[in-house]
């Protein structure tokens, strides 16, 4: 039933906002911290959304049409967490150039038009990380600096902002979708 | 006498299955608003019901297995997604504009409700009709 498809892709959605509010407020909290090296410094964290479509297809689809599927190079490197920016992670997976709409299938081909919202991993933001001359600061290396992490409040903030709003869309398409199902049900009485 | 019960519903049943497609279309635009280089779809509703109600197109008289046929037509009430056309391109290579993606997703809403309450009627009427009322 079509209506129950739509609740189950509002709750894929919902998921998705919830992770990146969630990496959000991981992102804020670790927003001041800092280490004694580059490498230890923290990253911002960033989910990765695509089209759950591009895993029907059997795979993300490549300059010159569908692959067969892959494993993503996160489950290899052990761990859901890989260090590239998503500018990057998107040439990794869906080639250089944007997906135009021919290289999709026709997804009434599929029993079910509904695409939900996949999230194939999180990725750590690979901007400059700051370093702060604080030669007293236990952790400093032996130049007198430390690493403040990568975190950009601003975009921080926006980006919640933004995952906040796609949240309560998605709520209300959830509540409609109901009320709907219920008056189906109740048809005839 | 013959009661025409499915007769009775026919378009308003195909209307409403066609409505709640469309349902599930534009929830999956709204949930992926921030997918990159999601494509936001839509169908053309009026084109899929005028297909949805017109009688299934008979194959051709063949008496030769070698007479051609016409390629395989769209099956009666199977609605072609079609690509929402964006009023302004994001960087993202995503076309969902959340506007007009809810605009869309309350007038169908509204439309599916209108269809409920057509229905209504008609099972209210006939079983009016049914009890001598």
């Amino acid at each position: 039933m079509s209506l129950m498809n739509a609740i189950d892709v509002a709750g894929t959605g919902m998921n998705a906002q919830q992770l990146r509010l969630n990496t959000v407020a991981s992102n804020l909290a670790n927003a001041e911290t800092v280490a004694g090296s580059p490498e230890e410094a923290y990253r911002a964290r960033q989910p990765v959304f695509a089209a759950a479509l591009h895993q029907a297809q059997g795979g993300y689809p490549q300059q010159g049409g569908p692959q067969p599927a892959q494993t993503p190079s996160w489950a290899e490197s052990g761990g859901p967490v890989d260090r590239m920016s998503p500018v990057s992670f998107q040439r990794q997976f869906f080639g250089g150039e944007p997906v135009n709409g021919a290289h999709m299938q026709d997804p009434w081909a599929s029993p079910s038009p509904s695409v939900p919202v996949f999230m194939p991993g999180v990725v750590e933001s690979d901007a400059e990380v700051e370093p702060i001359h604080k030669p007293h600061h236990p952790m400093a290396d032996e130049n007198g600096y430390v690493y403040r992490s990568n975190v950009n409040t601003v975009e921080e903030m926006t980006n919640m902002i933004s995952a906040s709003r796609s949240f309560q869309n998605n709520v209300e398409v959830m509540n409609t979708s109901r009320d709907l199902m219920m008056e189906t049900l109740r048809l005839g009485r | 006498m013959r009661i025409g019960l499915d007769q009775a519903f026919s378009t308003h049943e195909q209307a409403l299955n066609l409505r709640g497609e469309r349902h599930e279309l534009l929830a999956s635009n709204i949930a992926n608003a921030d997918t990159p280089n999601y494509k936001a779809r839509d169908m053309d509703f009026r084109t899929a019901m005028r297909e949805a109600t017109q009688p299934p197109q008979q194959p051709l008289q063949a008496t030769n297995p070698q007479h051609l046929q016409p390629a395989s037509h769209v099956s009666a009430g199977d609605p072609k997604s079609l690509y929402r056309q964006p009023h302004g391109a994001s960087l993202d290579g995503n076309t969902v504009e959340m506007h007009v993606e809810q605009a869309k997703f309350a007038e169908n809403a509204v439309n599916y409700q209108a269809t409920l309450e057509f229905l209504n009627g008609r099972i209210s009427k006939l079983s009016g009709a049914l009890r001598r009322e």
